[in-house]
């Protein structure tokens, strides 16, 4: 499945995302696993709500990042490699 | 049981616990040939923690950092306080896991853990016949675990099947993935038997060949095509049929830690057998000097431990010299590579486990089931033939 703009996701069923004071990184709990992500990953999956568009995101994060080149690129795979996951699903 | 490395994982720097196995009860309904539980388990169902000595666990322990929960055992569901152990589990923020037979899983306890925030619930299968579902757990339990995974469906749980593979049931792979997907599993976990505890003694009569491993593997991978994305099946390896050892629990005190039914605190399911090592007990220093400081947690962390061939082997981080149990347990030298290893000096032994498997006498010898009667038989002594081969008790 390829992401569309006007695409909205949430965190998959069965999944859990969250910040670890501990770890001092954003995780994904899954039955059987779980994975910690790098700070980058953390505030595009942050973003993933069920309610933000892809567009949203895209924005929020240019805007939060501006001197960051590239980023679009980034978000979109960033979300494309969670949605390959399942870690993420669509909710429109 | 996975944690994933992948291209966006965060790197870190200091050990810290990801992982709580609560072994919260020896006591079982069920005697599994295969369970991994130490055969001399009778000695510690007298002392159990108590509901507050394991919301205390859960709470240093989630200060060390672990996130997943495992509520085990035993049977878990024998004590009624797994309903209030998985309301305080929420509120910490643990991902929880009831990993149970079934047996003792009621409507009103499931909804319970449904409403008090249990994550998931890990069902045992044994197979598609009810003959050997109950010839290899010794109990009558086949019609009560099909009903257990339609309440577990019912009541919108992710299905999590664990099915121990073994020589009674690695002919019914196929039917047992079918099985699972009529149940509407979503994740299915063939574990083939690791050889510890129960399933060592039970060595020659539950080991498969390795052509029936490698038919079953071949079967489950044509299967995983078939079905695709909505079931994952995992098919953990055995380590004897492999010439390199596993990288047991991710490495000694890296991410793992297990607190048993009476409070000790050990960084693998077996380290108990290990000579010479002093496992720290919750009911004394706790957890964090446990898990930091304990001379047992930090006993085979890093590699200096390591004797040759592992010392100077080019793969030795990707195993880390494998099990250090099944290393004692079968060589009598804990520091030795884990005889798994086609470079161990050692691996003749292993060789000899395959080939023993095959001799027809040894497969017809009873099968010693887990069951306190035959836990105190072990204890007192009463059958050391059956575990004269190993340098511990299983």
């Amino acid at each position: 499945m390829t992401i569309a703009h006007q695409d909205i996701f949430k965190i998959a069923a069965h999944h859990r995302f969250q910040w670890e004071e501990a770890q001092q990184s954003h995780v994904i709990l899954f039955p059987e696993g779980m994975v910690k992500l790098n700070g980058s990953a953390g505030e595009v999956l942050s973003l993933v709500d069920g309610k933000n568009s892809v567009d949203h995101i895209v924005n929020a994060l240019k805007e939060k990042f501006k001197d960051v080149e590239g980023i679009e690129k980034d978000i979109l795979s960033m979300i494309q490699f969670a949605l390959d996951k399942a870690w993420i699903e669509k909710a429109n | 049981m996975a944690t994933q490395n992948n291209g966006v994982a965060a790197s870190v720097t200091h050990t810290q616990p990801l992982w709580l196995l609560a072994e919260i009860t020896y006591r079982c309904p069920l005697h599994c040939a295969f369970c991994y539980n130490p055969t001399d388990y009778d000695k510690h169902t007298q002392n159990e923690l108590s509901t507050e000595q394991w919301i205390n666990v859960l709470r240093d322990a989630r200060k060390l950092g672990a996130l997943q929960l495992g509520i085990s055992g035993g049977e878990p569901l024998l004590r009624d306080d797994i309903e209030e152990i998985v309301v305080e589990a929420k509120k910490l923020g643990y991902y929880s896991n009831l990993i149970t037979s079934g047996v003792g899983l009621t409507e009103k306890r499931i909804q319970a853990f449904k409403e008090g925030g249990l994550d998931h619930i890990q069902l045992s299968m044994h197979d598609i016949t009810e003959e050997i579902n109950n010839f290899i757990t010794n109990t009558k339990t086949f019609e009560l675990k099909k009903k257990v995974a339609a309440m577990i469906k019912s009541h919108g749980y992710p299905m999590v099947l664990n099915v121990v593979i073994h020589r009674y049931n690695i002919g019914h792979i196929k039917e047992i993935l079918e099985m699972a997907e009529a149940l509407g599993a979503d994740y299915v976990e063939l574990a083939n038997t690791q050889y510890y505890g129960w399933s060592l003694v039970n060595r020659n009569q539950l080991m498969p060949t390795k052509e029936q491993i490698d038919h079953a593997e071949k079967i489950t991978n044509e299967f995983r095509e078939k079905v695709g994305n909505k079931m994952k099946v995992f098919f953990v390896v055995p380590d004897y049929f492999s010439d390199r050892p596993k990288k047991c629990m991710n490495g000694w005190g890296e991410v793992f830690m297990i607190v048993t039914a009476n409070g000790d605190v050990l960084p693998c399911h077996s380290a108990r057998v290990l000579p010479n090592i002093e496992f720290p007990n919750v009911r004394d220093k706790g957890l964090m000097w446990a898990w930091q400081d304990s001379p047992a947690f930090n006993r085979y962390r890093g590699d200096s431990w390591m004797k040759e061939p592992c010392r100077t082997c080019p793969e030795k981080e990707k195993d880390l010299g494998g099990c250090r149990c099944q290393a004692f347990l079968l060589s009598g030298d804990a520091e030795s590579a884990d005889p798994v290893c086609s470079m161990s000096p050692n691996h003749h032994i292993i060789e000899k486990a395959i080939e023993d498997a095959k001799n027809p006498t040894l497969q017809a010898q009873p099968i010693l089931f887990r069951n306190d009667k035959n836990s105190k038989k072990i204890i007192s002594g009463e059958v050391n033939d059956l575990i004269k081969d190993f340098h511990a008790t299983p």
